[in-house]
């Protein structure tokens, strides 16, 4: 470990570069000498594309954007963990004080059938804007809703709630798992929706849409490793597959689908 | 340019009525014959784009991150402003219009204000209702909590991450009419350039597929843009890497007017730079700011001293101290430039002496640990993983950085700038905010405009428009905007000089921090408008983008987005120096009275909205006069 204060450190990384969904794709080492302990991953990064650029090779493209561990764009695996693997820690808050001279790193993109390469460490996770489409939603049109203070809701729930909505969709869980499924993700959406009155008309309903639109976009089925949670950079707990898995049976014994004639409300 | 700001008759509170009356409507049949293009998927162009497919009409969204939930409304900490007077302890519409007029330096436009304080209690119904989980009392209530530049508690969150849940909540109601087909979501996509027809109207725009490069162009009704704001000009801000300013400029460079491009938002409380490499600046929400104290050492000798051991005799609580009535809860223009002033006296902490501590020992005392740790644990958390320090035994250290920028396309009461059937929402636009934003205020603003605002202006605008006269894009006014696009992309690639895009943009970001940054004076704004267009010179002849035009690629992305910038910038410091005043945001040294901000009223009492002339002629201000006839004008005084 460095020590404090401003440390350089001078790493290897090896960085899987793929030009596009058809070429096969190769890991490429680089030298990066002079890192600050202080900067971020995605800064080391920076510096390596830096370092491309004057030597004219394309820099690697990775997808990033906030860069304060909200937004989700970060997807990478480094040294074979999603986002480094520190504990609730995305991609671009990882910082590298964590690593020491000579280290050597991988770098890699998501791997899941779902999540098909677009180039070197971008990934295309649409299929999750899809399973939402399907039914992660409350239907409420703007301007119908009540005052806010009429639907009480304890505390407890609110807090059940905002803990499963923490989910940056980011799908580290996705490339944890060694079935690619999503069901971490999945049920996250449906437990912070399942813990407040406004989820609860169309509950069974959502289940069972967003799960088969789940088993629609490819992602694997749960086989009990976990490993989903601990990569987990917002720490959504295991439990909300549970309660998923609970739902999901209740609707195929009692929930039929609403008729899609009369509803005109999508 | 003609600037007529459309503001309704009558007194300030029927205003919004009144309009909504007035405004033209589009039978329901008949909405879906209209196409509307949205661009941006934050909280206001999400907002929009479900809230108007809701109404009917038939939508297309752009945005270039992968998802629409990634827009960078995301970041939003700590909360949203409404004034639903939960707390009982004197809010009103009345006082958040008050406190935002106010709070925003006396250069805003009132009835915008009015409406946006109206509209901010029916955001936390609709958001409650869509399952947005705000924080609760025990009882089941919502929580508020205070925010800089009030003495209410009107702020709605969700721990630290409100703009997320916001979020969420417009992304899930975008979702649902994505997947009822009544929004066709564009992501991955990047607005260059918008069309317009013989009469000067909106009928669509040019867009770059990110991930084939190919260059397509979609025809609509209207066209509404939601871009968010420019702060990446600074280089270093809080924004995401993405932000930019392509959209509005380029919007500009059509014949959109630009308004206030120098009002810029610097945030008290941002972890400070630690080095060169460093690509963004990460803000300590304001909501910090209600239990910590900020503080420096009061003698110079002491700032290299643990800060446990400086004890409070030799303490400066300067906020507490320069605004006894709002003390830490300053608002943020001010906040920033106090912190400026310790570091400037030789009292700053920490590496290059720039910070001052954001310290909680006395909460953690009074409140215990736990209590602190459940109202900010992620922030704390965040702190820690990107400084390495433990922010429970040890004060923050925060310095102001770029967060958020007032300016933007200039728009008229219905949201629709100088181009007819182009219009503008949110943190692009440049109406509610005036020279300062209060905290809390952006979120409620963008939702305004996209939920409660838009969805009756543009009907109005629509009920004019012919349904069957949809534009074909296949026509001169769009081919010839995509020669145009695609000629700008050649020319970014031909240049294949020596330095990346990026490597442009943080030179440009340091000029713009030195000279037109928390302090501004005639003579670095000079500077500045020096150096810029060398700057652009060199970008333009020594530039490399590696990899080609029809394939995913960062670097062409990044070039186009500083090759605007670079424009940018130099239209920024020239607001800037004609604007011999002081106000909020804006702070021209020559002008202060006892180290505060001096407006003029007399000479700048009014919007400086910019019109693009040509490449090669100066751009010309024009002025749209503030005319206030509900808040007093007054120095404002938070002491």
């Amino acid at each position: 470990m460095a020590k404090s204060g401003h440390d350089l450190i001078d790493i290897k990384v090896h960085v899987w570069r793929q030009k596009d969904a058809k070429d096969p794709g190769k890991l490429v080492k680089y030298d990066v000498a002079g890192v600050s302990t202080h900067a971020s991953f995605l800064e080391m990064l920076d510096i390596l594309n830096e370092q491309l650029v004057a030597k004219g090779e394309e820099p690697v493209a990775f997808d990033h954007d906030c860069r304060e561990g909200i937004c989700g764009s970060c997807s990478m695996m480094i040294n074979g963990r999603p986002h480094g693997g520190q504990k609730a820690t995305t991609a671009c808050q990882l910082h590298m004080r964590l690593f020491r001279t000579g280290d050597e790193i991988y770098v890699e993109p998501w791997r899941a059938a779902a999540f098909p390469v677009i180039k070197d460490l971008v990934v295309d996770r649409t299929a999750f804007d899809r399973v939402i489409a399907a039914g992660g939603f409350v239907t409420a049109n703007c301007g119908s809703a009540p005052d806010a203070n009429d639907n009480l809701i304890p505390k407890e729930h609110a807090d059940k709630a905002f803990e499963a909505a923490a989910c940056i969709g980011c799908g580290a869980c996705v490339a944890a798992c060694p079935n690619g499924s999503a069901m971490l993700f999945v049920a996250a959406k449906l437990s912070h929706l399942h813990h407040l009155p406004q989820g609860q008309p169309e509950r069974l309903h959502r289940t069972s849409a967003v799960v088969t639109a789940m088993d629609a976009a490819g992602f694997g089925n749960c086989s009990n490793h976990y490993e989903c949670e601990a990569a987990c950079p917002k720490d959504i707990s295991r439990d909300v597959i549970a309660e998923m898995n609970k739902d999901f049976a209740k609707a195929a014994f009692i929930h039929r689908d609403r008729s899609t004639k009369a509803d005109g409300g999508g | 340019m003609k600037l007529d700001a459309r503001i309704p008759g009558g007194p300030i509170e029927q205003k919004w009525q009144n309009a909504k009356f007035d405004l033209k409507l589009v039978n329901p049949a008949n909405k879906r014959k209209y196409k509307v293009i949205v661009v941006g998927s934050g909280l206001a162009g999400g907002a929009a784009a479900s809230t108007l497919a809701e109404l009917g009409y038939d939508v297309a969204c752009f945005c270039f991150q992968d998802s629409p939930r990634r827009a960078h409304s995301i970041a939003a900490q700590g909360g949203i402003n409404a004034a639903k007077n939960y707390q009982n302890d004197g809010d009103s519409i009345h006082r958040l219009f008050y406190d935002t007029v106010k709070g925003g330096d006396f250069r805003a436009r009132e009835a915008n204000v009015h409406r946006l304080a109206e509209v901010s209690v029916d955001i936390i119904d609709q958001c409650a209702a869509m399952g947005v989980p705000f924080a609760r009392e025990y009882g089941g209530t919502l929580a508020n909590r205070s925010f800089g530049g009030a003495q209410v508690s009107r702020t709605f969150y969700a721990r630290g991450q409100t703009g997320q849940q916001l979020l969420l909540g417009v992304y899930a109601a975008l979702s649902r009419q994505i997947g009822a087909g009544r929004v066709t979501m564009f992501a991955r996509t990047e607005m260059l350039d918008v069309v317009l027809n013989d009469a000067g109207a909106a009928v669509g725009i040019v867009v770059r597929d990110l991930v084939t490069g190919k260059i397509e162009s979609h025809a609509a009704h209207a066209v509404v843009l939601a871009t968010g704001g420019y702060g990446n000009a600074f280089y270093l801000s809080t924004n995401a890497k993405g932000c930019n300013v392509t959209a509005t400029y380029r919007a500009y460079k059509k014949g959109a007017g630009f308004a206030n491009p120098c009002y810029t938002q610097i945030h008290p409380t941002c972890i400070p730079v630690s080095g060169d490499y460093q690509s963004k600046l990460t803000l300590m929400s304001e909501s910090l700011r209600n239990d910590g104290r900020v503080w420096v050492p009061m003698s110079t000798t002491d700032i290299d001293k643990e800060p446990a051991k400086i004890g409070d005799e030799a303490r400066d609580y300067f906020l507490e101290r320069k605004y006894p009535s709002y003390g830490n809860l300053s608002p943020r223009d001010i906040a920033s430039r106090a912190a400026k002033e310790q570091c400037d006296d030789g009292r700053g902490v920490g590496p290059g002496n720039r910070g001052v501590y954001l310290d909680f020992r006395d909460a953690i005392n009074r409140d215990g640990e736990d209590k602190v740790r459940e109202k900010y644990g992620n922030l704390f958390d965040m702190y820690e993983r990107i400084t390495g320090e433990n922010p429970y035994k040890r004060p923050m250290r925060i310095y102001p950085a770029v967060h958020y920028t007032m300016g933007g396309l200039w728009v008229d009461y219905h949201l629709q700038t100088t181009i007819p059937g182009l219009f503008c929402l949110g943190e692009a636009n440049f109406s509610d905010h005036g020279a300062n934003r209060l905290g809390a205020s952006a979120l409620m603003q963008g939702l305004a405009d996209g939920y409660f605002i838009i969805p009756y202006t543009l009907g109005n605008y629509l009920a004019g428009v012919d349904a069957k006269g949809l534009a074909d894009p296949k026509s001169a006014a769009f081919t010839s905007v995509e020669a145009e696009v695609k000629g700008g992309i050649d020319k970014l690639l031909a240049i294949k000089g020596k330095r990346s895009a990026d490597s442009f943009h943080k030179e440009l970001g340091t000029v713009m921090w030195e000279e037109c940054g928390m302090a501004r004076s005639k003579e670095s704004l000079t500077r500045a408008l020096e150096k810029i267009p060398k700057l652009r010179e060199e970008f333009w002849s020594n530039l490399s983008v590696l990899g080609g035009r029809d394939s995913f690629n960062q670097s062409l992305e990044k070039a186009g987005r500083v090759a605007d910038f670079l424009e940018f910038g130099e239209l920024l410091v020239k607001d800037a120096l004609v604007r011999e005043e002081s106000c909020g945001g804006h702070f021209r040294v020559e002008h202060q009275e006892a180290g505060e901000a001096k407006r003029d009223d007399d000479k700048f009492c009014h919007a400086a909205v910019w019109e693009y002339k040509g490449t090669d002629a100066a751009p010309v201000r024009n002025e749209e006069p503030l005319v206030f006839e509900n808040v007093k004008l007054a120095t404002r005084s938070y002491k």
